[in-house]
């Protein structure tokens, strides 16, 4: 919280400076959930995506010595009604050239529909993973830095098929993440010639799962795939599974990655998470400390990545048009170019200003699918001792 | 997986995945139903607060079996919280006495018809008792057993049996099954031998009569309150160690328990026992799937592609009600012929 409050005195000074200076200047908007669910969150994401700014004013090299003022809006997370309403001020009041967030999955929906398609201006959402957005229609005008929870299913069943493990039972949480994680995963793993034995979901924070581990191990497999919460539901799955000995091996999706999870399962069992390679992440902690800003805070990395490619795109397109930076996005994301890490973002303005071709890969490894969504990278987990450790990163 | 027909295997599961199970719940379940039985026959109304008071009762072991470990106050293999029931049994009496007090014994002063004023009143109780828990406790789900958690795991029953399914025995299950009997065996001397047994019978066939001849009221409401905290806080202890807490878990027995209550026959202890396992039998049994043990029954021409699970674990609730509108409609008296619920 402490280093939010720095970053934040820090850009409300130089915003001030710059407004003082009668210099070119243009306003970008950070659109993010500073008060609701996301709030224990926000703030190594705000400062992630702030750091990219003041990175950028301090170079010079942004459109000939630009300034970019942020201007933030808080979307609260979960009420769409205002996340709507706060993206229409800062693209009518403030007149932002492209709008860096917003963060929860039903708020961006509604922002891209309401605010993104009808308008014609780019968002780029650190931290919305829903499956359910790269089908929504956005136009081309929405992108995301976090991969969509959709990946991980067919990641995690080409390993599964790697490690010879060609049948498995099935559990996912009944929610969002747990339902969309397992139609991605049974989808990919069936066609790459897994068989699933029973595919069933279950409620989290109920007290007995003896019932449904005995219903899922009836199809005879001795291998489990719980994706679901460590917390609830998927504890309690594998509570039953273990006093009755229904299954021996499990597949955890990245809900389970913890070490109440790995404390109660015998070695050998695995599961995937989302993560950077850890250049990358070493890179991008050591970037972010000197900015102040906590690098290892959930989505730091993937708002400072979204602000970068928003001030990227607007270079590349050599002005703050809104369709202009939308028609650059991918150019300057995806390969190929000159590869810009985290912290060198003012080297890489300069490039672009002297026409050459750019490929940020960021705090992340920014890459981006035909949808405009990141497609991450995994790393394969692996119970040894009690606890989970990473033998393997899969891109 | 064997190709010919192996009897033992398919008993070895169905004993490791609906017998046991369905035994210790149904044992967890017929402790519940009694107490639900003795407030209605000595107080005569339908005790909606039952579930609720387990989870105080489970609240207060809670608490109390945390004090006892962090003192160090444990004998290595035995649940703390089976140490702890006796402290927590002491404050569940007070406050199910202090409920009384405060609520049950002014309908019973005004002769209130008692069965519906008494489920309203207990549907009030019902809300205090788990805004307490939740008070205290928090909504959030916990274990709280320590111990050994096996008599035996399936691993050590396969290495002795050499059976290819194996069986657990839970310390959990095993003290479920074990307490229930004596709990049951003792209710059932109490109520036949001694005096305030016969008192209380006396009292639930004819208050009257039973006042006429020289009963204490007041003594026989507080030995009924005394013998469901009693039943209370064991129950909701051996349910919590078992399938660990949650209050809203608690709150949602109070179906399960009705169900075996009015199955058993209102009133009749034999029938709450009788219910409880009824109940408990059903639930399991008909959602369980049976692919894997009929393909050990079963030569392999005939082994099942399906799951062969009759219903979804999901609608495991929904058999205590669909138990409860058959009775209702068909012997509203129960198994045991109790009494009918709005007499």
């Amino acid at each position: 919280m402490k280093s939010y409050m720095k970053t934040t005195a820090g850009f409300v000074i130089s915003a001030t400076m710059a407004t003082a200076s009668y210099g070119a200047s243009v306003n970008v908007g950070e659109l993010q959930g500073f008060t609701g669910p996301l709030e224990s969150m926000i703030g190594p994401m705000s400062g992630g995506a702030n750091l990219a700014v003041t990175e950028t004013n301090a170079s010079g090299n942004y459109l000939g010595g630009t300034t970019i003022n942020v201007v933030q809006g808080d979307s609260v997370c979960i009420d769409p009604a205002v996340a709507t309403a706060e993206a229409e001020r800062l693209m009518n009041d403030e007149n932002v050239m492209a709008i860096m967030g917003p963060n929860c999955s039903g708020n961006t929906g509604a922002v891209i529909t309401n605010v993104l398609v009808p308008n014609g201006i780019v968002s780029i959402s650190p931290s919305a993973t829903s499956p359910a957005l790269t089908t929504l229609e956005d136009g081309g005008w929405f992108f995301r830095t976090a991969p969509s929870d959709a990946r991980q299913g067919p990641v995690l069943a080409s390993i599964a098929i790697s490690r010879g493990q060609t049948d498995m039972a099935v559990t996912h949480s009944n929610s969002d993440y747990g339902k969309g994680l397992a139609d991605a995963f049974v989808t990919a793993y069936e066609a790459a010639g897994g068989k699933v034995t029973v595919l069933a979901g279950h409620d989290d924070d109920k007290a007995d799962y003896s019932a449904d581990v005995a219903a899922l191990s009836a199809g005879g497999s001795s291998t489990l795939a719980v994706l679901g919460y460590a917390d609830t539901g998927g504890r309690g799955i594998i509570a039953a599974s273990e006093d009755t000995g229904a299954f021996s091996n499990y597949v955890f999706g990245d809900g389970m990655i913890s070490d109440v999870t790995s404390g109660a399962v015998a070695d050998g069992s695995w599961g995937t998470m989302p993560s950077p390679d850890l250049s990358l992440s070493d890179n991008w902690v050591r970037v972010a400390a000197v900015g102040g800003v906590n690098g290892l805070g959930v989505f730091s990395a993937e708002s400072y990545d979204a602000m970068a490619l928003i001030i990227l795109a607007s270079q590349a397109a050599g002005s703050t048009d809104r369709a202009a930076i939308q028609a650059q996005v991918m150019d300057v994301a995806n390969a190929p170019g000159y590869q810009c890490y985290a912290g060198k973002l003012g080297e890489c303005l300069a490039m672009i200003s002297q026409g050459i071709p750019v490929d940020y890969v960021g705090a992340t490894g920014v890459e981006l699918d035909a949808g405009g969504t990141a497609n991450g990278s995994y790393a394969e987990s692996q119970v040894t001792g009690g606890a989970f450790s990473v033998v393997n990163i899969h891109k | 997986m064997s190709e010919s027909i192996d009897i033992i295997n398919a008993f070895a599961l169905l004993t490791n995945f609906v017998i046991l199970p369905a035994l210790s719940y149904g044992s967890q379940l017929a402790l519940g139903a009694l107490a639900v039985t003795l407030v209605y026959s000595i107080l005569r109304f339908s005790n909606f607060a039952q579930g609720d008071s387990m989870a105080f009762g489970t609240m207060l072991t809670i608490i109390i079996s945390g004090y006892m470990i962090s003192r160090g106050w444990t004998i290595t293999g035995v649940p703390t919280a089976l140490l702890a029931i006796p402290m927590a049994l002491i404050g569940m009496s007070i406050y199910l006495l202090t409920m009384d007090r405060l609520v049950y014994r002014y309908y019973r002063k005004i002769k209130a018809k008692q069965n519906i004023i008494g489920i309203t009143a207990s549907i009030g109780v019902m809300f205090v008792t788990g805004g307490i828990v939740r008070f205290v406790l928090g909504a959030s789900a916990q274990r709280f057993g320590d111990g050994e958690r096996f008599i035996f795991s399936v691993r050590e029953f396969k290495a002795f049996t050499g059976l290819e399914q194996g069986i657990a025995l839970k310390t959990s299950q095993f003290l479920t099954i074990t307490v229930a009997i004596l709990l049951v065996s003792f209710l059932f001397y109490f109520l036949q031998r001694t005096k305030t047994g016969k008192a209380m019978r006396a009292y639930s066939d004819n208050t009257e009569l039973a006042l006429l001849s020289g009963i204490d009221p007041d003594k026989v409401v507080r030995i009924t309150w005394l013998l469901v905290a009693l039943f209370t806080t064991i129950a909701g202890t051996l349910y919590g160690l078992d399938k660990g807490f949650a209050p809203q878990q608690y709150h949602l027995l109070l179906l399960p328990i009705f169900a075996s209550v009015i199955v058993g026959g209102i009133g009749s202890p034999i029938g709450a026992i009788a219910g409880a396992f009824l109940v408990a039998f059903s639930e399991i049994l008909l959602t369980y799937a049976y692919k894997k043990f009929l393909i050990y029954l079963l030569p392999l021409s005939m082994h099942p592609n399906s799951l062969v699970q009759l219903i979804g674990t999901e609608y495991k609730y929904a058999i205590s009600f669909v138990i409860l509108v058959i009775v209702l409609i068909i012997k509203p008296t129960g198994l045991f012929k109790g009494k009918v619920l709005d007499e």
